[in-house]
């Protein structure tokens, strides 16, 4: 199996981190994985996005510029992203932020509106959490169970407390896809 | 079998140093290996008998590398392009002074303070000498994080076994990169003892000086000499490299690093458009696996060599076919990393 997925959005959406728990997530479950980041002069409110890989092989180029998937926060990503996804890809977008329609019809798309049902959970900035269970739960890449796992390494320590609520987040967008 | 962690590239780096007894680290942070300097930060201050000194710039870092592998223990720097610029100087006396220490280069956009993206516009600088006089440093190319974790261990070890500064060459995007890596148990490697060169007080014997010259032209040839046999057997004993898929290829690529990854995927879409092509991949840029080049020039016609530069390693590449077979090129410049569609777009222009 070879899923090649970039993640975007406005720098503070949390994009690097999810992509850091799904490839987390990649490793523990056996499989080979990269996390690569776009590292320019960002910063929160510019754009900023990961590409994540997880494969059962050997990866060979860890620069993927037709990704498989895309999972799309806000709407300068979308207008970047959307025209290179491969035929028969998928598209997860933040429908709370991008209201235009997708112009492929060769792809999947599930619009999740990420911001309000965080916002309804109470903490906005786990919009991205809610996105992921929804990636997850429709691409089956890897296990709803294995991100929760991913996650409590993750936020050892001093986020303890938060380990909860991102897990309610995650659930939440995971429901939002039906099977 | 080791746990697997997911690390950065850089942190990967200076784990792997730690695990190698390197105790002693002086930089000066540059992106995109700032990760290095800050994770060397973390772990060393909290060790005894070890040392982290964010230098006032980079040529006083190698300095402190220099003084500190005088005295026997195992010292790093690192920086990224602009930043090994100015610690050429540095380099260049360590070489003749021939103490062993690693310095690591991850590679950006160049010339000048060029950018911030990956490069690999320093290749002719790392192989080459790079600083002045006429030296060598062993240049090793992960391509990557597992590599560098396990390079970097290595470049410890062949640093001390030839008492000569060791360069790991890689690019930010490995630096950035996170991939799962293990620490493997390494096997115990025999290595000269440092007792009767280094300084370490004089009490009780004579004084020693370790010094990067000699006025007397005649000593300090036979000095040059010496240093020559020493590359000559690095030459002989060190080369190391990755053939994938070189029988029966139409052509071969060679490329190095990043690149070589890449390379990889161009080689498998290739092959469903019923292409056949290889790859060797140096792991050593120097010594730079000439032979294998060579020997593989007597069966496959056509090379072609993708860098991002605009063509440095292809020079070796050249000289190590020897007119047997026809040498190509494709590169990307000023941190623009080559897709495996172009690239495969260049093949099919070569057959």
């Amino acid at each position: 199996m070879l899923e090649e997925v970039i993640i975007a959005g406005f720098g503070g959406q949390g994009v690097m981190l999810i992509g850091r728990l799904l490839a987390y997530a990649g490793m523990l479950e056996g499989k080979n994985v990269a996390w690569m980041p776009s590292y320019g002069p960002e910063m929160r409110g510019g754009t900023a996005n990961c590409t994540v890989i997880i494969s059962s092989e050997e990866i060979a180029s860890p620069v993927v510029p037709y990704p498989k998937s895309i999972i799309i926060m806000n709407k300068p990503s979308l207008d970047k992203f959307e025209p290179k996804v491969k035929k028969e890809g998928l598209i997860v977008l933040n429908d709370s932020l991008i209201k235009q329609k997708i112009n492929r019809d060769d792809v999947a798309v599930v619009r999740v509106s990420a911001n309000d049902i965080a916002d309804q959970l109470g903490n906005l900035r786990i919009a991205n959490m809610v996105i992921l269970g929804a990636y997850v739960k429709k691409s089956g890449v890897v296990r709803l169970e294995t991100i929760f796992k991913a996650l409590e390494k993750a936020l050892a320590g001093r986020n303890q407390n938060l380990i909860k609520i991102n897990k309610e987040a995650l659930k939440k967008g995971a429901e939002l896809v039906k099977e | 079998m080791g746990e697997k962690i997911l690390m950065k590239g850089n942190e990967a780096i200076g784990e792997a140093a730690i695990r190698a007894g390197c105790r002693y680290y002086f930089g000066y942070p540059i992106t995109p290996q700032s990760e290095l300097t800050a994770y060397m930060a973390k772990k060393l201050l909290k060790m005894k008998n070890a040392a982290f000194i964010q230098a006032e710039s980079e040529i006083a870092a190698i300095n402190m590398v220099y003084g500190a592998a005088a005295t026997g223990v195992r010292a790093m720097t690192s920086s990224s392009s602009p930043g090994i610029s100015l610690k050429q100087e540095g380099i260049s006396y360590i070489a003749l002074a021939e103490l062993p220490c690693v310095v690591v280069n991850m590679m950006r956009g160049g010339p000048g303070l060029g950018d911030i993206q990956p490069s690999q516009g320093d290749y002719f600088q790392a192989t080459k000498g790079g600083g002045h006089g006429d030296y060598h440093l062993i240049v090793l190319a992960p391509s990557s994080v597992q590599e560098l974790v396990d390079l970097t261990m290595d470049a410890f070890d062949l640093a001390d076994k030839y008492r000569n500064p060791v360069m790991i060459l890689g690019d930010g995007l490995l630096g950035q990169m996170m991939e799962a890596v293990e620490f493997k148990e390494r096997p115990k490697v025999d290595l000269p003892d440092k007792g009767d060169w280094i300084i370490t007080g004089c009490k009780d014997r004579e004084p020693r000086h370790i010094v990067p010259f000699d006025l007397d032209p005649s000593v300090l040839e036979k000095w040059n000499y010496n240093l020559g046999e020493k590359y000559k057997k690095i030459k002989e004993k060190e080369v190391r490299y990755e053939a994938v898929n070189t029988e029966n290829a139409e052509l071969i690529i060679v490329a190095y690093g990043t690149v070589a990854r890449i390379v990889k995927t161009v080689i498998s879409n290739a092959k469903e458009e019923g292409i056949n092509i290889g790859l060797i991949r140096p792991i050593t840029l120097f010594p730079f696996p000439e032979k294998v080049i060579n020997k593989t020039a007597d069966n496959v016609k056509k090379f072609l060599v993708v860098e991002m530069s605009l063509g440095q390693m292809v020079e070796d590449v050249k000289l190590s076919v020897n007119g047997k077979a026809e040498v190509n090129f494709y590169g990307r410049a000023g941190g623009i990393i080559p897709s495996p569609e172009e690239i495969l777009k260049e093949v099919k222009k070569c057959l």
